[in-house]
């Protein structure tokens, strides 16, 4: 299959400080390629270099088979992206924008047209008002239209659901779905929850402190017989103590205030329950958790994940 | 470049601050026609009182020529104020709202959005001068009338005949271009380094007064410096108001007196306008966006 970005040993520094470190990945076409870390993790150095906005002090970048660096305007006709915040320009209208960015793409669209993106990201009503008057959810699909107006092969989308309520945060998934599904668009999608990475990526890298830890598609970084169990109770201290001193010790692998985590053969979850229900635990909820979850965890926050609670 | 220089224009046109220089323009000639529509006649009486005492002073001095030439040194102290305000929000103000990575992802070379964006600010400023033009010599012509002008300076009285004027206004416009672009490209070059428009306004303005400041103090150390300051050769427009004087000492109509100095002025002021554009672009080219 066709690689479409190709990342070399991307380093960049400010100073002492290295924000990404010898990172490399392929993103290839048809992928929705999730690209997961914690805030701070490099996502949007790594992002901005890949767009060229930020220069890396080593490594390089291609896409379409062509450097960044040296043939960026024949490659970002073929780009479009929103890069953290969807911010465009507040005192034009969601129509203006829309026609400033594709004329600054080299297209020229009519008002037909034009409209057709308003309706593809459900803002119809509202192209003729101020994007100032826009809510947030609004301005962030509005960005996505504008990364797509000039009908780019490839989207790169940096948090798009960031600071979106659940409709939104539903709206945008859906939206990238259908991009992928329907119009076969190549997808780069960053962000830092690992469960909207999980529900629309094909392919996703981790990455911590700018260095890559995990990389491969999400069924491969899914280890099915390897189940983990949340359990929520009415005195989570209470119950961590009970399991403590069971058969089910071995099992515990952390507690937090999302409550406690056990890893556990899906078979075991039903006897566990009736076990709980006999030492008269009160249980708010019992929550199946895949294995990814654990990993990214351990992997980005040993300090909240606990491996040997037992000892 | 050309669709990029208009998209920067139409951006220019419809931000609300923007109309706040045609505005201030606007107030600022019209409150100087209204006082000197209303004491003018007082203010000129006592103006020519000694000079009445030698000559005879026939037709009339307060008239539209010279109206725009107090409104012109007027608005010299307000108009780079002006200037700055949107030269200096041109990389900044999309730099703060966030458009300028959006901007930078597009099939446009870095140049190309930099000349554009200089190209568009330099737009602003010839139509503010036409704005200029048209409220402070069109109209004052219109309401005072056309007659010869009085350049009355420290040590002579310079008559203009008012045939002999109107191609001095047109080259006094012109060099007020590269005077007001010399400030525009500060306000430009201090741009590319910031994430907010206000600190190249402040910055831009700061220097701008400075300059002025020390360049009218007649102190020996900064006579020695003024010549190195651009504000210096922003009033080169005056050259144009005065006239060459023949062997008898009698004015030559239709002549400059000093085009060497002028000239001079002028390719300064273009010197300042290139160095601080090739220095935004130097920046600019190389420049990571991580806001």
């Amino acid at each position: 299959m066709e690689d479409v970005i190709r990342v070399k040993h991307l380093s960049k520094k400010y100073g002492d400080i290295i924000a990404v470190k010898d990172l490399s990945f392929t993103v290839r076409k048809g992928d929705v390629y999730g690209f997961l870390g914690q805030n701070g993790s490099g996502k949007s150095t790594t992002i901005r270099m890949i767009l060229d906005l930020v220069r890396p002090s080593s490594g390089h970048v291609e896409i379409f088979g062509l450097s960044v660096q040296k043939d960026r305007r024949r490659i970002m006709k073929q780009v479009g992206a929103i890069i953290e915040r969807p911010d465009l320009y507040l005192y034009l209208t969601g129509k203006e924008n829309l026609q400033l960015f594709a004329r600054m793409s080299g297209v020229k669209l009519s008002d037909h047209q034009i409209n057709h993106f308003l309706e593809l990201v459900g803002l119809a009503e509202r192209g003729k008002s101020k994007v100032s008057t826009y809510s947030l959810g609004m301005k962030q699909r509005l960005g996505i239209a504008v990364a797509l107006i000039h009908d780019p092969g490839l989207l790169i989308l940096d948090e798009p659901t960031n600071g979106l309520d659940p409709q939104g945060i539903a709206d945008v998934r859906k939206l990238i779905k259908q991009l992928s599904r329907e119009e076969q668009k190549t997808i780069l999608v960053s962000s830092h929850l690992l469960s909207e990475v999980e529900q629309i990526a094909s392919r996703m890298l981790i990455i911590d402190k700018g260095v890559a830890v995990a990389e491969g598609s999400v069924d491969e970084l899914l280890d099915p017989k390897d189940t983990g169990l949340l359990i929520h109770t009415t005195s989570d201290e209470e119950t961590y103590q009970i399991l403590l001193s069971s058969s089910y010790a071995s099992a515990l692998k952390s507690k937090s205030d999302k409550g406690i985590f056990l890893r556990l053969d899906s078979v075991q979850i039903p006897k566990l329950n009736r076990f709980l229900v006999e030492q008269q635990v009160d249980v708010l909820s019992l929550e199946s958790r895949q294995q990814l979850e654990h990993t990214f965890l351990k992997i980005t926050s040993p300090d909240i994940y606990v491996d040997n609670l037992s000892a | 470049m050309w669709t990029t220089f208009q998209l920067e224009v139409f951006k220019i046109f419809k931000k609300p601050r923007t109309y706040i220089a045609f505005a201030a323009i606007a107030a600022i000639t019209g409150l100087i026609q209204m006082a000197i529509y209303a004491d003018g006649q007082r203010y000129m009486d006592f103006f020519l009182n000694d000079i009445k005492e030698s000559f005879d002073v026939v037709g009339n001095p307060l008239n539209g020529y010279f109206v725009c030439f107090v409104i012109l040194q007027t608005l010299l102290v307000h108009v780079p104020l002006l200037v700055v305000l949107i030269s200096a929000d041109m990389i900044a103000g999309e730099a703060n709202m966030g458009t300028l990575r959006l901007l930078l992802t597009r099939p446009q070379s870095r140049t190309t959005i930099l000349f554009s964006k200089f190209f568009a600010s330099s737009f602003y400023i010839l139509l503010l001068l036409l704005w200029i033009a048209v409220t402070g010599l069109f109209l004052s012509l219109w309401i005072f009338g056309e007659d010869g002008m009085i350049n009355a300076k420290s040590y002579e009285i310079i008559l203009l005949n008012k045939d002999d004027l109107f191609w001095r206004y047109l080259l006094a416009f012109g060099f007020a271009f590269i005077a007001l672009s010399t400030v525009g490209a500060l306000g430009f070059f201090l741009s590319v380094f910031a994430d907010n428009s206000l600190g190249p306004i402040i910055a831009s303005m700061s220097i701008v007064i400075v300059m002025t400041i020390l360049s009218t103090l007649e102190m020996p150390l900064f006579e020695k410096m003024r010549p190195f300051f651009f504000t210096s050769h922003m009033i080169g427009w005056k050259g144009f108001f005065e006239m060459k004087i023949d062997a008898d000492g009698a004015a030559i109509p239709g002549t400059i007196r000093n085009i060497p100095a002028i000239t001079k002025s002028f390719f300064i002021l273009l010197g300042h306008i290139l160095f601080f554009f090739g220095a935004s672009w130097f920046v600019f080219r190389k420049k990571d966006i991580v806001n």
